[in-house]
């Protein structure tokens, strides 16, 4: 494989594997402790690698992992006093372990060398040069084993724990009642968002991670209210989020990991603005029919109520609808356009006459 | 203690994490109290575009174009937050994790630019994120307390309307303020604070900044004008005492310094303040189990003693008045309680009121119908 297709496969690898966890985030209204696991995971990562002097050792990520939970763990026991509400708790205790990693990191800066952009930016382009190798034969990128172990991990667990993830996310009382255990399930979530943020800085390090685990799910969101499409639709945006970024970044000669954040939230203004039911321009549309439904039902009563009277001939015509019965020129447009274009009333000149499709629809209304 | 008086590059520093911790703590209570702690977090993050851009106009001359790039990027990042809550159903803070993330992609691409002009090797990534507290002069605290000082008076100035606001946002839409506007207000307030901080403190730490301190004054006091003072003064106080910490232990990074410190008052707050810490509740707790303690059984004795009317000391075993309760462990506890308190005593292979427990227990009946 070449090293550019090798890079992209990392990435969309990566992307899934962040995007999955990160659905669960985003529905679970949790979405910046992603943000507050990736930055407190930093002296674990430090004090892992003080022992290893490697970036690449496994123990690394069961380092951080574990300095994630313990995140969560004190971000939960802070709010548990009463004394501080959850999302002072989270501001609390990540900056707090944050600058512990920075301490830990200034105060070593003589004796090991860790380059700090590194860990927090993380450089896939680097990707194809670390490579696995076994009796002598080429196995691909490290990075690709690591994260595709930790998405094949993540669909395991994913099979395992759906229905109950599914409960508790919807209706924790629910799943408490059943005896889901919805702490335990809250923590071994949070240990697997560890894992994916550890696997993921170094591809693109650790605030971007932030990017692929919350923009692909919000976009998924937007497109489906099942579940099971979310998840995979999270994925779907996640890999094309990664693809896109990585063409962005050798159009324009720059960083990946930005390039990649970068299409994570443009894919998000396009869903937002274009997705079929929630999006901004189908949620104007569906506002525009229901203004024009409204003028044209109106303008049907109005009609109903006069037809057949002595003053039809005088009230059931379009002038008379600005004129005396005082709506807004533009309304009575709208309105009479509407309804000759539904079929409800038929314009002779400027009198008006009701259908039967119309009688009915007006009747209807005035009833309902 | 001697060099804070003598040596001038630390006095600017701890000046400067001064002026940035009151400013910060005071405008941070507010965000706290709204339970918006972590748009400190978004905004400075979202700042680096606008950091860089600056950079780029000016050449990184002047501190106050950096302040006004960080300010107006971090805000029109708070701008897209507002807009997709307002118009989609993603929830604050997905949109907020959002907007962090995705500007500060665009920053840092705009900076992978900037590296490539020779202009802008030396300005790092790492500096914006960590700060450079070290590197201050007196001219950036001058900015620092400038722009504090105006965003200090804007919170003055609205002081009411905002302090509605944080408490019974449904209140003030009801009195006609301008809601929308004040939160705006305060949004701002809050992007100023963290744009004169990013430069010495960085991004994460600078976020810290804003929660710390009102969660440290939050615990010593109920009232909202005695918390800002007292979030000003922590932040003050961390600031100072996390630049002398550093000047002492070499190679100890001044913001992670102040942030340590600000930490560590949080912890303290949270154990010894009176009335919310943890250990007056814990005291309180057991002065409750004290005075409470053992009444459920002194009411059980007094029902035996009720069937006694001939002789209301009459005893009764322990075995007795484990069948009586849901907590038969408890009794024997109770007991001990009541007669440490004179209100029961042993008598044989039993136990019996006291004729203050006999009395007790009748004030208690009297009240209970």
């Amino acid at each position: 494989m070449s090293p550019s297709a090798e890079i992209q496969l990392v990435a969309v690898v990566t992307a899934a594997a962040c995007a999955l966890p990160g659905a669960f985030l985003v529905l679970r209204r949790v979405a910046m402790l992603s943000d507050a696991i990736s930055h407190a995971i930093l002296p674990g990562i430090v004090v892992a690698f003080f022992w290893t002097r490697d970036l690449s050792s496994p123990w690394l990520v069961l380092a951080a992992s574990a300095t994630g939970v313990l995140t969560v763990a004190l971000i939960e026991a802070l709010r548990r006093t009463g004394r501080v509400k959850e999302d002072a708790a989270v501001g609390l205790v990540f900056p707090a372990l944050f600058a512990l990693g920075v301490v830990l990191v200034s105060r070593a800066a003589g004796d090991v060398h860790l380059d700090v952009d590194a860990v927090l930016l993380g450089e896939l382009a680097f990707a194809p040069f670390d490579r696995v190798t076994w009796g002598g034969a080429d196995l691909g990128p490290t990075a690709l084993w690591t994260m595709g172990g930790i998405l094949l991990a993540e669909l395991a667990l994913l099979a395992a724990f759906y229905k109950e993830l599914q409960a508790s996310t919807f209706d924790p009382a629910l799943a408490a009642a059943l005896g889901l255990a919805p702490a335990a399930l809250h923590y071994g979530l949070m240990g697997v968002v560890s894992v994916a943020a550890v696997g993921a800085f170094d591809a693109v390090g650790s605030i971007l991670v932030v990017a692929l685990m919350v923009a692909p799910p919000a976009t998924a969101w937007l497109l489906t209210d099942r579940l099971p499409r979310m998840l995979a639709l999270s994925v779907a945006v996640g890999a094309a989020s990664a693809l896109a970024g990585y063409a962005f970044a050798r159009w324009l000669d720059t960083t990946l990991a930005g390039a990649m954040a970068v299409a994570a939230g443009l894919a998000f203004a396009l869903a937002w603005a274009f997705a079929p039911e929630r999006g901004l321009a189908a949620v104007a549309r569906r506002r525009a029919g229901q203004r024009r439904t409204f003028a044209a039902t109106l303008l049907a009563v109005h009609l109903l109520q006069h037809e057949g009277h002595a003053d039809a001939d005088r009230e059931c015509r379009a002038s008379h609808l600005t004129e005396h019965v005082g709506w807004e020129a533009a309304f009575a447009r709208r309105a009479v356009e509407a309804a000759v274009g539904a079929g409800w009333v038929r314009a002779d000149g400027d009198r008006l006459y009701l259908t039967d499709a119309g009688r009915a629809t007006a009747a209807a209304a005035v009833v309902a | 203690m001697e060099a804070l008086l003598t040596d001038y590059t630390l006095r600017t520093v701890a000046l400067g994490a001064a002026v940035l911790g009151a400013t910060a703590g005071a405008l941070g209570t507010f965000a706290v109290l709204r339970g918006q702690s972590l748009v400190g977090d978004a905004v400075s993050h979202a700042a680096l575009p606008g950091v860089v851009l600056a950079f780029l106009v000016t050449g990184g001359t002047h501190p106050l174009a950096l302040v006004v790039g960080a300010a107006l990027a971090g805000w029109a990042g708070m701008a897209a937050v507002g807009a997709v809550t307002r118009h989609s159903r993603i929830p604050f803070d997905a949109a907020l994790a959002m907007a962090l993330a995705v500007f500060f992609g665009i920053g840092l691409m705009l900076l992978v630019g900037v590296q490539r002009r020779p202009e802008g090797a030396q300005s790092g990534l790492a500096t914006f994120l960590f700060g450079q507290a070290a590197a201050m002069l007196t001219r950036d605290v001058a900015v620092m307390a400038g722009v504090g000082a105006l965003a200090l008076a804007a919170l003055a100035a609205f002081w009411k309307e905002l302090v509605l606001l944080a408490f019974d946002p449904g209140a003030a839409a009801a009195l006609g303020l301008p809601v929308r506007r004040l939160d705006l207000l305060l949004t701002t307030l809050v992007v100023v604070a963290v744009a004169i901080g990013l430069q010495t403190v960085g991004v994460v730490l600078m976020s810290a900044l804003l929660v710390a301190p009102a969660a440290a004054a939050r615990q010593w006091t109920d009232r909202v004008g005695a918390m800002t003072l007292l979030a000003a003064a922590v932040g003050a106080g961390s600031g100072v005492a996390g630049t002398v910490w550093s000047a002492l232990v070499p190679r100890l990074p001044t913001g992670p310094a102040v942030v340590l410190v600000a930490t560590a008052v949080v912890g303290v707050s949270l154990l010894v303040a009176p009335g919310r810490g943890l250990l007056a509740g814990a005291l309180r707790a057991r002065r409750a189990r004290a005075t409470l303690g053992g009444m459920g059984t002194l009411q059980d004795l007094f029902t035996l003693a009720e069937a006694h009317p001939e002789n209301p000391h009459h005893a009764h075993p322990e075995a007795v008045l484990r069948t009586m309760t849901l907590r038969p462990d408890g009794v024997a506890p109770d007991l001990a309680a009541l007669a440490a308190r004179g209100l029961a005593e042993r008598a044989g292979d039993g136990w019996r009121l006291t004729a203050d427990g006999l009395r007790r227990a009748r004030e208690m009946a009297r009240v209970g119908t």
